[in-house]
């Protein structure tokens, strides 16, 4: 492992996080923690947990136990007006982009800006922010087109950028390339790095795919049944003998 | 016994969805009044909501005009009464016919637009991400929407009801050569403000009662295309029994007012 990522304090600590759905149960008894500046890949099978993880981070699912602590603050005891503040330094992406449809792609990245008016300013200020987001993905001519109107690749890049506009400290990624061709997949995982070296975010992307996991992972955590099941670098995990491990570079 | 038991599950479903319904409508009150408002979006909904209503709104009125008049005309004339012929149009379709026809096609035209449109955001997503972009997406989508079909619904009545009477004015002029100004001096003459006042009241709660089972059934959306299938589908079904029983309440009460 990065030995100076290591030693950073942790920006998101989770303690014996429970959650069930019906006798379903999701997460039991799972523990995490990223490091500033770090990225953490999540792998597990269909259905191990690991979307309700992220999801239950961010305040999206209620766990049923379980402690979060983001940025040294209990998610679970956190007023709205409060976890909204948070969020604003957390930014999702989302498995299949979520753009807003009825909006173009300027709307769509102007949209959470001028929810937080004290952070960013007027609208009209916020101007340079979008298009500077866009830049970052290369995607400035798209400005006024709709989401219909965009491949694939582009709406992963444009709900990148809508994520970046935020400025937040951490990113979460929900299966960033699932979906694309290897080239596309590519270019999402050079563009996730090369925000990263530039915003100096920390992330934890949820994957299953192993080159994703291999080219931008400092650490990953297998999930398996629930819990932690194993964790450690690209490295160390993908020799592992363990048979449930090698399942997932096999 | 396996019918009994599944008659209870129904019920209990059915109050639950009550409940739900419920807590909804109550989250509608609490965050309409809470900074800050959305009245770029409201002014959105609601040209979206009346504008593209009013095709629809103009001629579903002008036909009941038509085939109202059309219909009625011969047996008023047995009577030697078809010089009621514009009371009876205008007071049973300003207090009654005019509201609960455009309520029924709202609830088809924009509830289930709204049942689909939220729906479909909430399984792509879309509304999550509202979410944890620090947004209110209750007071963006659900408020907006819910006081636009409110405060439009009226609008949209008043309009329906013009172009019914107006359809029955053709009617009559065709078959009996009355004038327009005779027509409408001989419906004004007929009508009251409590004609007029209950039936404008109760439009306003038709129109609630389409934004609230449309954004309620789209919003709470389960995962997946059916499923937006589904709330588009219950929202008009739901939100038409919803407008009948709103609809006989009205008139209970507006009867016990006229008693008194």
């Amino acid at each position: 492992m990065n030995t100076a990522i290591e030693h950073q304090k942790p920006i998101i600590e989770i303690n014996d996080l429970q959650k069930s759905f019906g006798d379903n149960h999701v997460l039991d008894g799972f523990n995490m923690c990223l490091n500033e500046g770090e990225n953490l890949v999540v792998m597990g099978k269909s259905g191990s947990g690991k979307s309700v993880m992220i999801k239950c981070l961010i305040g999206l699912e209620e766990p049923d136990s379980g402690l979060i602590l983001v940025m040294g603050k209990n998610i679970n005891e956190l007023k709205q007006d409060e976890l909204d503040e948070l969020r604003t330094e957390i930014g999702f992406l989302f498995q299949g982009s979520a753009l807003y449809d009825s909006m173009s792609v300027l709307e769509n990245l102007e949209f959470p800006l001028r929810r937080h008016k004290k952070k960013f300013g007027t609208i009209k200020d916020t101007k340079p922010l979008v298009m500077e987001a866009l830049e970052s993905v290369g995607l400035v001519h798209t400005l006024n087109l709709m989401p219909e109107a965009l491949s694939g690749g582009m709406k992963r890049r444009i709900a990148l950028a809508r994520t970046l506009i935020l400025r937040p400290k951490i990113i979460l990624y929900d299966e960033p390339t699932t979906g694309l061709d290897p080239i596309t997949s590519k270019e999402i995982l050079l563009l996730m790095k090369s925000i990263q070296n530039k915003y100096n975010t920390s992330s934890i992307i949820i994957t299953h795919d192993v080159n994703c996991a291999k080219m931008i992972s400092n650490r990953m955590i297998i999930l398996v049944d629930g819990i932690n099941y194993a964790e450690g670098t690209f490295e160390e995990l993908s020799t592992s003998n363990d048979p449930k491990i090698r399942d997932f570079f096999n | 016994m396996n019918n009994i038991y599944k008659i209870d599950e129904l019920f209990k479903v059915f109050l639950l969805e009550i409940g739900e319904l419920s807590y909804f409508a109550g989250r509608f009150f609490k965050e309409t009044f809470k900074r800050p408002f959305e009245f770029k979006e409201f002014i959105r909904q609601c040209f979206y909501m009346g504008n593209r209503s009013l095709f629809l709104v103009s001629v579903t009125g002008f036909i009941i005009g038509l085939v109202f008049t059309l219909q009625s005309r011969p047996t008023l004339q047995k009577f030697g009464a078809v010089s009621w012929m514009p009371s009876m149009v205008s007071i049973s379709i300003i207090r009654e016919i005019g509201p609960i026809i455009t309520a029924l096609i709202c609830a088809g035209r924009i509830g289930s637009g709204i049942g689909a449109e939220l729906g479909s955001m909430r399984v792509t997503e879309q509304i999550d991400a509202m979410e944890v972009s620090g947004t209110n997406p209750f007071k963006y989508l659900v408020v907006t929407r819910i006081l636009a079909t409110t405060f439009m619904l009226p609008i949209l009545v008043f309009f329906g009801d013009a172009i019914a009477i107006y359809g029955s004015y053709l009617v009559e002029n065709t078959k009996g050569n009355v004038s327009f100004l005779l027509y409408y001096n001989q419906v004004f003459d007929s009508l009251e403000f409590g004609d007029l006042i209950p039936a404008t009241i109760k439009t306003f709660f038709f129109g609630f009662a389409i934004g609230l089972v449309g954004c309620f059934k789209g919003y709470t959306c389960k995962k997946g295309t059916a499923g937006v299938g589904f709330a588009a589908n219950s929202a008009v079904v739901f939100t038409s029994m919803l407008l009948f029983i709103i609809d006989f309440i009205a008139v209970f009460v507006t009867n016990i007012f006229y008693d008194l």
